[in-house]
């Protein structure tokens, strides 16, 4: 099994993500993602910086891996989105099925990201067809539902011709709006969000009347209040899973790849999670539950 | 344009075309649409009625499959397609891209509609599905300013169909995942979101509280109208702010875009609520053929009538509604 370190989700001002992603050289990753999936408007880095930040970065051990914004709405963001398929060298992590249709046309390899519908293992061979070589499984399914979903690609012949990855750790993607969360939390309208997510570099935590951290909101995309954390699910990935991916929130997710790395390689550790995590996806049950 | 009213039952269906509805749209009884809920939708033999009933009176019937196709158990999705074919359904309103699939391959003449489902919010996703699947229109999710609709419906030669009234989805559809994070089910997966069977109301000391599978969505006092908890419509608090951090409960209402959505070209505008009453259809599906028919007499003096707007206010969330993504403050 690899690791990969998925897009980073949040806002960050420009130096911090490139010196998190020189540090992510070192780390246990063995696939990088990046580029901006959340909002167009987060431009520290623009489309051309991630590029070249992710060129720069290719040819030193890893995968280098460009994803794609998720909810496209306006023509600018298709033409971005179109920047990032011509890069001419990386492959693309795919996150709205737009991107699937410009990189098929350009005949480019691409990864099927989590933000895609895709349920089934006809999904997946047509998007096999397509140039899919890897699939991230979408964050709400679990295991019995992935096991089935193969069972079905192996009776149809395409197993061998893509990967699996599924979404491991960090704060889960769960929702995108046309409406921006951060800015309305600051009572600003979008239009004049003043990038106020740039404030918050791990979201805003959104809890019940009686204290639950439900949500945390990260400009249009919502997600989940707690940490997602499939430590102790390493082994009830053999044989399904080749890639696991850890959603990065600070320097301290390359010290989570490590462990990850040591669940893969040693004999597994069963880690007590606090309340603040969950796995309930994983264990096909309500995603914000806690199987110790 | 065409005037789409939801049938969650053989009565509604009946309501909608009695009281001026161009055309339908109906889920089976089972978790192939996103309307599944108990006492809903039609079996086989109402099914056959209710088309009856819309051939009859030359209107239109779509059939939603607008869940996505368990592995395993693609056969359900496959034979809705069929039982909508048999059916002489005017169109299929498909999500899956399996689903689609089967359909364009053994039905090539069969009208093929994207769902709102499938989440199609821009040209290269709208170009995907017209060149795999031929389809020949797109329910646009309500994540689209007015401007942006405007703008796709000039580089695009697909039919647009847009939510025009009713309960507001404020996420992309098909792309939320909210609901199974809190419950396990979620659109996508079973065909509903915060589904009742997880809904607990109880009277404590802090007033009444609405829970979805245990988890505290909204706390009313006794003057408060209380709302059905749908998750992303609670109070929550960020940073000791107590508000509705997501959306507050509101219905979508368009009556006053009638001249802008004509205008655009749009084909065919959607009333949510397979789930409601006939009662609600036969209110809502009055206005909106009124407004639509008013506005085609004299486009130039068309104006929302006070009484339309009390007749929706009446029948909406928190009876209060809003233009959601299409006003750009909204968003």
């Amino acid at each position: 099994m690899k690791l990969s370190l998925g897009p980073l989700l949040y806002y960050w001002p420009k130096q911090t993500t490139e010196d998190f992603y020189q540090q992510a050289l070192n780390s246990d990753a063995d696939i990088i993602y990046l580029g901006e999936t959340v909002c167009s408007k987060r431009r520290e880095l623009k489309a051309r910086d991630w590029i070249s930040l992710a060129k720069a970065l290719s040819n030193q051990g890893k995968e280098i891996v460009l994803s794609s914004m998720a909810l496209l709405e306006a023509p600018s963001e298709v033409k971005v989105l179109k920047q990032l398929c011509e890069n001419g060298e990386l492959s693309v992590e795919a996150n709205d099925i737009g991107a699937i249709q410009l990189l098929s046309e350009k005949k480019v390899p691409f990864v099927c990201g989590p933000a895609i519908n895709c349920y089934n293992a006809h999904v997946l061979k047509l998007f096999v067809n397509q140039g899919m070589q890897r699939w991230v499984m979408p964050v709400e399914l679990s295991r019995d539902w992935l096991q089935k979903a193969l069972v079905d690609a192996q009776a149809m012949g395409i197993r061998e011709y893509f990967e699996v990855e599924v979404f491991a750790h960090g704060h889960i993607p769960l929702a995108y709006s046309a409406r921006c969360f951060t800015a309305r939390s600051e009572n600003k309208a979008k239009d004049d969000c003043e990038l106020c997510c740039i404030k918050y570099p791990q979201g805003r935590i959104t809890s019940t009347q009686e204290g639950q951290q439900v949500f945390v909101l990260n400009g249009i995309q919502t997600q989940s209040g707690y940490c997602y954390n499939l430590l102790n699910d390493v082994e009830s990935m053999q044989g399904l899973v080749d890639v696991i991916r850890v959603s990065p929130s600070s320097l301290d997710s390359l010290t989570t790849l490590q462990q990850f790395k040591q669940q893969i390689l040693g004999d597994p550790q069963i880690i007590k999670h606090d309340n603040l995590q969950c796995n309930g996806y994983w264990h096909q049950i309500a995603g914000l539950s806690l199987q110790q | 344009m065409e005037l789409l009213c939801p049938a969650g039952s053989l009565p509604a269906l009946k309501t909608a075309i009695d009281c001026g509805a161009d055309a339908v749209y109906v889920g089976l009884k089972d978790d192939t649409n996103a309307r599944h809920f108990a006492g809903l939708n039609f079996n086989d033999k109402k099914l056959a009625k209710g088309a009856q009933y819309v051939r009859d009176h030359d209107k239109h019937l779509h059939v939603a499959i607008n869940t996505f196709a368990h592995p395993g158990e693609q056969k359900r999705w496959f034979n809705a397609v069929d039982k909508c074919v048999d059916l002489g359904a005017n169109a299929a309103i498909i999500a899956d891209i399996a689903t689609l699939d089967y359909a364009v391959n053994k039905y090539p003449e069969l009208e093929l509609h994207l769902s709102v489902q499938a989440s199609a919010t821009n040209t290269a996703a709208i170009d995907f599905y017209q060149k795999n699947f031929n389809i020949k229109r797109v329910v646009l999710p309500r994540v689209l300013s007015i401007h942006q609709v405007k703008q796709l419906s000039r580089n695009t030669d697909v039919d647009l169909e847009v939510f025009a009234f009713g309960s507001l989805c404020i996420m992309a559809e098909g792309r939320c995942y909210l609901s199974s994070y809190f419950t396990g089910e979620s659109p996508n997966t079973v065909g509903a979101c915060s589904p009742a069977k997880y809904v607990r109301w109880q009277e404590t000391e802090n007033g009444l509280e609405s829970r979805l599978n245990n988890i505290l969505i909204d706390r009313y006092q006794a003057d408060e109208k209380a709302g059905y908890p749908t998750l992303c419509k609670g109070k929550f608090t960020v940073d000791d702010q107590l508000y509705h951090a997501l959306e507050e409960p509101t219905s979508l209402n368009t009556l006053s875009m009638i001249p802008e959505l004509m205008e655009t070209g749009i084909t065919s505008v959607k009333i949510e609520g397979r789930q409601r009453s006939p009662a609600y259809v036969e209110q809502i599906t009055r206005v909106w053929r009124a407004a639509i028919d008013s506005y085609q007499q004299a486009p130039q003096g068309y104006q929302v009538k006070k009484d339309w707007d009390a007749v929706l206010a009446n029948v909406s969330e928190g009876s209060q509604t809003t233009l959601g993504a299409y006003h750009r403050d909204w968003q």
